[in-house]
């Protein structure tokens, strides 16, 4: 299988991989994936007073792809406000790393992982999770071709 | 040239030997003859080539010559003979028997008769990989007529004791079919002595050409099958087809060669193999797949736990080996034999199977084992699965938000 080169990059130089303290009140952690799908990502944010993310890090079980995919969030929301960081949809993911279809839920995996670390900071700050609005997709309603 | 990356995936195909080469290549263009035409020298130089091919094949396996049938490889063996047997005998009954670890070729083909009609019986292994003998026995039923067992498995390298499963399928008047392409020349088969009634054979994995293979057809006791390929009637109706003379010829030196020298050539081999596991073994949470006695010595399958395989692949790519991740496969599923053992899927996901050659040597060895302790060392500081386990965390005990 041959790999972009992009996520070549990410994965001989992954961008902030570590972790931060779980406890702190400032940051937040998403894990998601089972080790069981070969996949799991921990994503962690830490967010100033401001409500900006400060900081991100990141530590990925699974293939390059899922590797890279979650690298890159970590460059992304970087400098974002929780709402902005929450508008990375996995198929601006798929699209930078030019993932293959049967490596799309790598990225889609990464989109979930920020979900769940702005969740869990929010639940930290006692803000109401705004993704429990956010679980009832948007429905599109196209027009019929006439 | 760009040097090429060190090759370890011996079980998926071998370089054809020079010698087996050079034996060919007179076959192509000087001796272009086809071996079915009696009426002039052409045909009967190609014939008494095959002939010859036929001989040293038959010998390697303890065989009568007469008792090969040429195919075009294992999986078409694998479906002549499982077709073949059941088609011809479904009178007598609709059940067969195989097990759940066995090659796809076997699996599909079962899976294919099922369809038709017939009953299969997917047999469990045990831990180690190899066939618990009581429930093999307690599968037989009055109406069995065939079951299906491969002597030694491509991912896990473990031999079965065929010797004794096919004495139980004789007593019952069950016919035996043996896969045994992944078996030549590493582990000596003496049909003269064993109770087989079918076995598949392949040259690429024992340094011959791909496309080329062949049936054992057992004469004593007699052995009827159905053709799949109907035509010319070549190998007494069994499989017609115009013979592939430089392939034939390919083969039959192959296994010249394996019978000549595999008593030497795998004790050479099983230094290499054990060489690597302990040097691998000295990383922290590594584990064998498949018992390690009952097993060729050429195969060594580890699971580095807390490792994904494809990104192992992927940190090592100065070395060709194959991975059991789902990551790897187009199904996105886990080996399946690795989860017949009952491992978790987790050790499914990280394991990599490393099968050792005829060219490999130990600086080759040596320099595999620096390559995957550093990536492994590096994939695991990337792993949270890894920190989970040095802070004391059971994995098993975390309630995982499957997608």
């Amino acid at each position: 299988m041959a790999y972009s080169d992009k996520v070549l990059d990410h994965y001989d130089n992954p961008r902030n991989v570590g972790s931060m303290s779980s406890a702190d009140e400032d940051v937040g952690t998403g894990m998601v994936g089972a080790p069981a799908c070969g996949d799991v990502m921990k994503l962690q944010i830490k967010v100033n007073a401001e409500g900006i993310i400060e900081d991100a890090k990141f530590k990925t079980y699974g293939c390059g792809s899922a590797i890279a995919s979650s690298s890159l969030v970590t460059e992304w929301v970087k400098g974002k406000s929780l709402d902005e960081a929450l508008a990375i949809k996995n198929t601006d993911i798929a699209e930078e790393l030019a993932l293959p279809p049967v490596k799309i839920h790598c990225s889609i995996l990464a989109e979930d992982a920020i979900k769940a670390a702005v969740a869990d900071y929010r639940t930290k700050q006692g803000i109401p999770s705004a993704s429990e609005t956010e679980a009832c997709p948007a429905v599109v309603v196209e027009k019929a071709a006439a | 040239m760009m040097p090429r990356p060190i090759y370890l995936d011996y079980s998926a195909t071998t370089p054809v030997d020079p010698r087996v080469v050079a034996r060919m290549m007179p076959w192509l263009f000087d001796n272009f003859g086809n071996p079915a035409s009696r009426s002039h020298a052409y045909g009967w130089a190609a014939e008494e080539a095959v002939e010859i091919a036929r001989e040293q094949v038959a010998t390697l396996i303890g065989a009568d010559p007469r008792e090969i049938v040429w195919t075009s490889g294992a999986t078409e063996s694998n479906n002549l003979a499982i077709k073949g047997a059941a088609r011809f005998h479904a009178a007598r009954g609709k059940h067969i028997i195989t097990v759940k670890t066995e090659h796809k070729s076997v699996l599909d083909t079962c899976r294919e008769l099922e369809r038709d009609g017939f009953e299969i019986t997917w047999l469990d292994v045990m831990e180690n990989g190899l066939i618990d003998f009581e429930a093999f026995a307690a599968a037989l039923r009055p109406d069995t007529i065939l079951a299906s067992v491969m002597l030694v498995n491509n991912e896990i390298g473990v031999v079965q004791d065929i010797a004794r499963l096919g004495s139980l399928c004789r007593e019952k008047k069950v016919l035996f079919h043996v896969d045994a392409a992944q078996a030549t020349g590493k582990v000596a088969i003496d049909l003269s002595n064993l109770p087989v009634d079918m076995m598949s054979l392949s040259a690429h994995k024992t340094y011959g050409p791909k496309g080329i293979g062949a049936l054992y057809v057992s004469r004593k006791p007699r052995v009827r099958i159905d053709a799949l390929i109907h035509g010319g009637g070549h190998e007494r109706g069994m499989r017609s087809g115009t013979l592939p003379t430089h392939q034939i010829v390919g083969m039959g030196e192959a296994y010249w060669i394996a019978h000549q020298n595999m008593a030497a050539e795998n004790e050479r081999i099983r230094g290499l193999r054990d060489r690597l596991m302990h040097g691998l073994m000295k990383l922290d949470q590594v584990f064998v797949n498949g018992d390690m006695t009952q097993r060729v010595p050429h195969n060594l399958n580890l699971s580095f736990n807390f490792v994904e395989g494809e990104s192992l692949l992927m940190g090592i790519k100065d070395v060709a080996v194959s991975s059991g991740s789902a990551c790897t496969s187009a199904s996105l599923e886990p080996s399946y034999v690795l989860r017949a053992l009952g491992r978790s899927d987790e050790l499914a996901h990280s394991s990599i199977r490393f099968s050792i050659g005829r060219f490999t040597t130990r600086e080759e060895v040596d320099r595999v084992i620096e390559l995957i302790s550093s990536a492994v060392g590096k994939l695991r500081d990337l792993s949270p699965l890894w920190d989970m386990h040095r802070d004391g965390i059971d994995l098993a005990s975390v309630q995982w938000a499957t997608h």
